[in-house]
């Protein structure tokens, strides 16, 4: 997922689990059932986990731009001779 | 939010906390019952009334208890406790509290009832002050609920007496 797809998701867990457990408790104390309302709460969390927490497609509509393999290129990692060898290693910090 | 484990236990962890404030808020609505319990208790017979070997009273009775405690399920009860108690006064302790019968109601219809017997525990008291003693029988009730505040509250009958000599 992308930066706006995390903060999509994440706002979307929250908003989805407050409101329907908003809905599971009325239920529940409409009907004077406490098991409606528990039975209501865990599809309420299943379902928000289904939408989520999986990596869907929708959150990834401003994908990251990463560097061309070719930039790093330009830049290689400097090699070690045997004479840096030892003057790194004689080094005591 | 980086990938699928780290969502998936926000998830959890938030779902956890909403359930406990809904239980909270459930628990909460329980103050907004209206209740409205009845009780009688009747005492049809006094049994026996003895000193026993070690010097404290025993009475023991036969009890008609009559009590209607509907109101007092709600939708967060899981079960009522009730307890009948013999309350006296004597001039060692202020107040004497002496459970004689209970029982646990785990649903509204059976809260309705009648029932006959002798007293299923014991009343012994500290002492030999029970003959023509005054006291109360008192219904005590604690509604247990599935999650939250337990709610305790009683009816206090009075003007039950005991004989002025052992039988």
């Amino acid at each position: 997922m992308d930066w706006k797809g995390q903060k999509l998701a994440e706002e979307l867990m929250k908003i989805l689990l407050i409101a329907f457990g908003g809905v599971a408790f009325i239920a529940g104390y409409v009907t004077s059932s406490f098991g409606t309302m528990m039975m209501i709460y865990a599809g309420v969390v299943l379902f928000t986990a289904m939408f989520t927490a999986p990596n869907w497609s929708f959150f990834n509509l401003h994908p990251l731009k990463w560097l061309d393999p070719i930039e790093a290129e330009k830049y290689p990692k400097p090699e070690l001779t045997t004479e840096s060898w030892k003057k790194r290693n004689s080094k005591h910090c | 939010m980086h990938s699928f484990g780290y969502r998936a236990n926000a998830l959890l962890t938030f779902a956890v906390t909403i359930l406990a404030f809904i239980c909270a808020i459930a628990s909460f609505s329980d103050n907004f019952s209206n209740q409205t319990p009845s009780a009688q208790i009747q005492i049809l017979n006094i049994n026996w009334f003895q000193k026993q070997p070690h010097g404290n009273d025993e009475v023991s009775l036969t009890l008609n208890v009559t009590a209607d405690l509907q109101s007092l399920f709600t939708w967060n009860t899981k079960q009522v406790f009730a307890f009948v108690a013999a309350e006296y006064e004597t001039s060692k302790n202020a107040l004497n509290q002496v459970s004689l019968w209970d029982a646990i109601i785990p649903e509204k219809e059976h809260a309705k009832f009648w029932i006959q017997i002798s007293n299923k525990y014991r009343f012994i008291d500290q002492g030999h002050n029970l003959r023509g003693k005054d006291f109360n029988l008192t219904l005590h009730w604690h509604v247990m609920p599935k999650t939250g505040k337990m709610f305790a509250d009683k009816i206090v009958m009075s003007g039950y007496r005991l004989p002025n000599a052992y039988r």
